[in-house]
């Protein structure tokens, strides 16, 4: 799939807490085709102190007026910096960039924890598309940190999980009554801990299970070498052949 | 206008891409037009695939960041059986960064690489900060970077550049070594020393703990060590370290090297090296000069 260098416009932007943003972002042009899973390379505007693009994952794409959606989380200078911007400026992306998920079953459950709900409103929205009903299972301690959850509703059945029970069934997602092997595969984003307990769970119930990484990267496009993760065919770079990888290329990784 | 020679190899432009920051050049093909380039140095290649260091292996710093890959590289003969066929025909210069732990594994990765064709030269990288064995231990000491440089004269034929640490006390003195030990040519600075902590884990930000230093942070070390070899060696000097602009590229030339490479810069621009060729021609226009060698080193 072929990558591009874009100056896009920010045409929408909400504030959903403290923690989460999101910026919709206009393309001068008609969109390419960008899979679920995806990401792009942010280059970060007026902060001297950050030199390095920020990878953030695509949360939703609308082709009809050429824009896309972040969803993004502050956790740094990088993000901080996002944002201070308003509607009219410009940011400039590499995109899209990585493999994302894969759109196989037809009996899913999507898991989703924090920030790692943004790939998985494009993949609900992508399965609707090939007339398929996943589940989604969305987690977080409390509700304020599942920032999207009434976007989802037109695609699927949907199931909350908080720590404190403010939001759906109180627990991990791991422990919600959603959470059962009648599925066929089952994809995940979101906390570490999570998604290896999601992908555990899947493997020892022969369940298909794609999980999508978030290691901290530089280039994007799998020059720098940093973002690596330890898979079973030794290190691969989270950028170029993830971020979504088959939870059978990690059992490494998981069982660390 | 831009063209330059570094010993037998005639580059379009003086602008080159760092070894460990452009791949093998793919990677940049949606972007820009690789044979723009003056030449492309690709990922360090040593005698065995090497998986490189655990993550985390990057932390940005201010204006700079550091890394500690360690190597990562599909080994020589993955290189010269695939990789070699993919990128052979490229109208640029493609030079093959060649690391080790070892002079017999620098001269087995030399001789297989002096097989190829369409590979004009190696860039010898005695100055890798982030491996246990060998790397930069070849390049802190004069003896001892001649020596691997002497051993693998004998075994490589074509143009031999030598990629120089600056975490040393006398850089003059190690460039003049592998002057007298037959390098064609140096380039320099690879990666300083580095080091950061995160304090609210208390704990370093790579997991090898220290790590090289790269980005605009670096640039006035390396102009200033440029300068300097470029003053006391008679063989071309390539000049790299936070080259970002037009502008960076320039300091170096006028500071006496006869070409540059773009390293990290990649990693935020991937077209920079376009507008740095750009820049270049614009530069040369605007100060009516026919010849882009009438500027290096007139400090």
């Amino acid at each position: 799939m072929k990558k591009y260098i874009t100056d896009f416009t920010i045409v929408g932007k909400h504030v959903f807490n403290e923690m989460y943003f999101s910026l919709t972002l206009q393309h001068p042009e008609t969109l390419p085709e960008i899979a679920a899973g995806q990401f792009v390379e942010v280059e970060i505007p007026g902060n001297k102190q950050v030199m390095l693009r920020r990878p953030i994952s695509i949360h939703d794409v609308d082709t009809d007026n050429n824009t896309l959606t972040l969803l993004v989380q502050v956790v740094g200078k990088g993000t901080r910096t996002l944002s201070a911007m308003q509607v009219g400026e410009r940011l400039n992306l590499v995109y899209p960039l990585g493999h994302g998920f894969s759109l196989e079953g037809r009996n899913v459950l999507l898991v989703g924890g924090g920030a790692g709900i943004a790939p998985l409103l494009h993949l609900s929205k992508c399965f609707a598309a090939n007339g398929i009903r996943p589940t989604i299972l969305l987690g977080g301690r409390t509700a304020a940190l599942i920032p999207v959850q009434k976007a989802f509703e037109p695609y699927g059945t949907i199931g909350f999980a908080t720590e404190d029970g403010s939001l759906g069934e109180k627990g991990l997602v791991t422990q919600h009554s959603l959470f059962t092997n009648t599925y066929d595969h089952i994809y995940t984003c979101g906390p570490t801990p999570m998604m290896k307990a999601v992908a555990r769970y899947a493997m020892q119930h022969n369940i298909d299970c794609e999980v999508s990484l978030e290691n901290m990267m530089a280039c994007g496009i799998g020059a720098c070498l940093c973002c690596v993760v330890d898979s079973d065919e030794g290190h691969k770079c989270v950028c170029k052949e993830g971020p979504v990888f088959n939870a059978k290329r990690l059992t490494n990784w998981i069982n660390k | 206008m831009l063209e330059t020679k570094i010993h037998n190899l005639t580059l379009k432009n003086p602008v080159m891409t760092a070894s460990g920051t452009f791949g093998y050049g793919e990677e940049f093909a949606d972007f820009i037009d690789l044979n723009r380039l003056g030449g492309i140095i690709v990922k360090g290649t040593t005698g065995e695939r090497r998986q490189g260091n655990p993550y985390p292996r990057m932390a940005e710093t201010p204006s700079g960041m550091l890394n500690a890959v360690g190597l990562q590289n599909v080994g020589v003969e993955t290189f010269c059986n695939e990789v070699y066929h993919r990128i052979k025909d490229l109208d640029t210069n493609i030079i093959v960064n060649v690391s080790g732990s070892s002079i017999e594994e620098y001269c087995k990765t030399a001789a297989m690489i002096d097989a190829l064709d369409n590979i004009p030269a190696v860039e010898l990288n005695i100055s890798c900060p982030n491996v246990k064995k060998g790397g930069m231990g070849f390049g802190t000491n004069p003896d001892m970077a001649a020596q691997v440089v002497s051993e693998v004269r004998k075994i490589y034929h074509k143009t031999l550049i030598v990629k120089l640490t600056p975490n040393v006390t006398s850089v003059v003195d190690i460039a003049k070594a592998v002057e007298a030990a037959g390098a064609d040519s140096v380039s320099l600075i690879n990666t300083l020393l580095g080091m950061a902590i995160d304090v609210e884990k208390q704990r370093p930000y790579l997991s090898t703990i220290t790590g090289g230093l790269s980005g605009p942070a670096v640039k006035p070390v390396a102009v200033r060590m440029v300068w300097q070899v470029a003053h006391a060696v008679s063989i071309p000097v390539i000049g790299l370290g936070g080259i970002a602009s037009a502008a960076d590229a320039l300091e170096f030339l006028m500071a006496g090297a006869k070409a540059v490479q773009v390293g990290t810069a990649n990693f935020i621009d991937p077209t920079v090296t376009m507008k740095i060729i750009d820049g270049l021609e614009d530069y040369c226009k605007r100060h009516k000069i026919n010849d882009i060698n009438d500027i290096i080193g007139i400090i």
